[in-house]
């Protein structure tokens, strides 16, 4: 290819710079001793202590991940069958109305799950809690489940399915030892999909928590209200190594992905 | 015929298991939706009324505050497009494509509120742009809680949303469309032009999605950055459904936002009837 133009170089790293300029100033000021985000008086780990002698935040912290491993492992299963569902619809008019319906959660704003699901949950008579939350959050990661579940069972080889059958396998064998062992990529990466949505959400849960339960989005949001507090920041520097290494491990996820298709794309070849 | 004995066999013994998907669709797609235009067509007293229909309608606030915040998220639409287009392009002609899609990843997965903290100190009255105008001997500016720093932060918070959609069709067009173009005597620019940005359409379409939709709802930022100055439909919905408690209001409203998304879906959706399912 040509040689790049370093004006081109230039505009990249601007905007590289920009997009981090933010988090690394957060970062920067939680080891500040002088206690605001405007001058860098000395150098301290006191923030730090604070957030790891901080009981209640440690408390929210952990229902904060627990809520996040179990909604995105419920929605996992639910979606997962969701898919296998609209794989197995032959017409294709009904398959995109089905689609449609799937994806609305997707492209709806925070505040219309959030104001909706509210009423959902006060027409039924339900308390407000962990639970409105627990199935809110299961209820909006059902739809990126199934998107990142349906490629892997669009590329599923039929004639395997078949030969499973002829050889005498009812459905729920071939679905358990064929099917579901085969589209296992696409299921990691929906139920990692699912994780990071429940963990980064805020509007929704804050509709449908009630005073009782508390994620760390909702608690960061009331305790920026309040003004700078540097505990924030040494916070934000934890989630952004939190993160980092959340983003390795999809981009692990995705190689992988990547090998098993061209792994199979080969195999048509041959 | 043999296709369809396989398929039949299938349907009968586990669609047991896609249950939870049909109660889903029915309590967490449908009802809600239902429930939306249920609650507005219902008065205080809990009578069937047109009421809150009628009084958004005719109430130049109501309407001033939608247009407001229409012109708003379209800004913020337009901005983080013209930012994004030339660094989505740029970024597909980098060599280490991978890493710099996660490089791009990365700060969208830090929550969205950290991001608005970050910009309380950096835009405050001695924050760091404020020293930098002093420096310069502008002298502290009112930059938070003003109009701007809501357009500024929310550009700030859409960029990647704009640039990876972008990124991955330029990524996907077939480079012997490129090559086809120049050996047929086409420049860089003319290539651009004709082949690069038509094939691209798809991901700004997904982009415009992604960036307009969200910016109608912010409410957080209008909330901790804009100071309650711009009032966004998302923020308009907040107060009526968790401060004023006037549900009514708060669906009619949410219905609004509803039907611009559905618009807004229409209008980038079409031409794209080849593409496979989804949205």
């Amino acid at each position: 290819m040509q040689k790049k133009i370093t004006g081109s170089k230039i505009y990249l790293v601007i905007v590289f710079i920009l997009l981090y300029l933010p988090i690394f100033y957060l970062i920067y000021y939680s080891f500040n001793a002088g206690g605001t985000m405007n001058e860098f008086t000395g150098f301290t780990f006191e923030h730090y202590q604070a957030v790891l002698a901080d009981k209640r935040l440690f408390q929210i912290v952990v229902q904060t991940l627990l809520l996040a491993l179990s909604s995105s492992l419920v929605a996992t299963l639910i979606g997962t069958f969701g898919a296998i569902l609209i794989y197995r619809v032959k017409s294709q008019e009904r398959k995109n109305s089905l689609l449609t319906l799937n994806n609305i959660l997707l492209v709806s704003p925070d505040v219309i799950i959030g104001s909706s699901f509210l009423l959902v949950f006060t027409f039924a008579g339900y308390q407000l809690g962990f639970i409105s939350v627990l199935l809110s959050h299961i209820a909006f990661s059902i739809p990126i489940v199934v998107l990142m579940v349906l490629p892997s069972l669009e590329e599923l080889n039929e004639t395997m399915l078949k030969a499973a059958q002829d050889l005498g396998a009812n459905s729920w064998q071939v679905l358990g030892r064929v099917i579901l062992p085969n589209i296992s990529p696409g299921i990691l990466a929906g139920f990692f999909m699912a994780f990071t949505y429940s963990l980064d959400d805020f509007a929704v849960t804050f509709f449908v928590t009630g005073n009782g339960f508390t994620t760390l989005s909702v608690e960061i949001y009331s305790r920026a209200r309040q003004g700078i507090s540097l505990e924030i920041n040494a916070l934000s520097s934890l989630l952004f190594l939190a993160a980092l290494l959340l983003v390795i491990g999809y981009y692990g996820i995705s190689q992988y992905n990547r090998r098993m298709h061209e792994g199979k794309r080969l195999g048509a070849d041959l | 015929m043999e296709r369809n004995r396989f398929n039949k066999f299938f349907d009968q013994s586990d669609s047991i298991l896609t249950i939870p998907y049909f109660l889903w669709l029915a309590f967490f797609v449908l009802a809600p939706l239902a429930l939306l235009a249920y609650q507005s067509v219902q008065g205080i007293d809990g009578r069937w009324t047109l009421e809150n229909i009628i009084r958004y309608f005719s109430s130049t606030s109501y309407l001033k505050m939608t247009l407001q915040s229409f012109v708003y998220a379209t800004m913020i639409t337009l901005i983080t497009l013209t930012l994004a287009y030339p660094a989505a392009y740029l970024l597909t002609q980098t060599q280490h494509k991978e890493l710099w899609r996660m490089l791009l990843i990365l700060p969208t997965w830090i929550n969205i509120l950290l991001k608005a903290y970050a910009f309380i100190g950096i835009l405050s009255q001695s924050g760091a742009v404020n020293n930098f105008l002093e420096w310069l001997g502008i002298g502290p500016k009112q930059i938070l809680f003003t109009n701007f720093s809501f357009l500024l932060v929310a550009t700030y918070i859409e960029l990647p949303f704009m640039i990876l959609p972008i990124m991955n069709a330029i990524d996907e067009i077939d480079s012997s469309f490129v090559q086809a173009s120049h050996d047929l005597g086409a420049n860089s620019w003319e290539t651009t032009k004709e082949i690069i940005f038509p094939l691209s359409l798809k991901g700004v379409r997904t982009g415009v999605q992604a960036v307009f939709i969200p910016s109608l709802s912010l409410f957080m930022l209008t909330r901790l950055i804009g100071g309650n100055r711009v009032i966004t439909l998302g923020t308009a919905i907040e107060q009526h459904f968790l401060v004023t408690q006037n549900w009514g209001m708060g669906s009619t409203i949410g219905l609004v936002l509803v039907l611009l998304m559905f618009l807004v879906m229409r209008l980038t959706n079409k031409g794209k009837g080849k593409s496979k399912g989804g949205f």
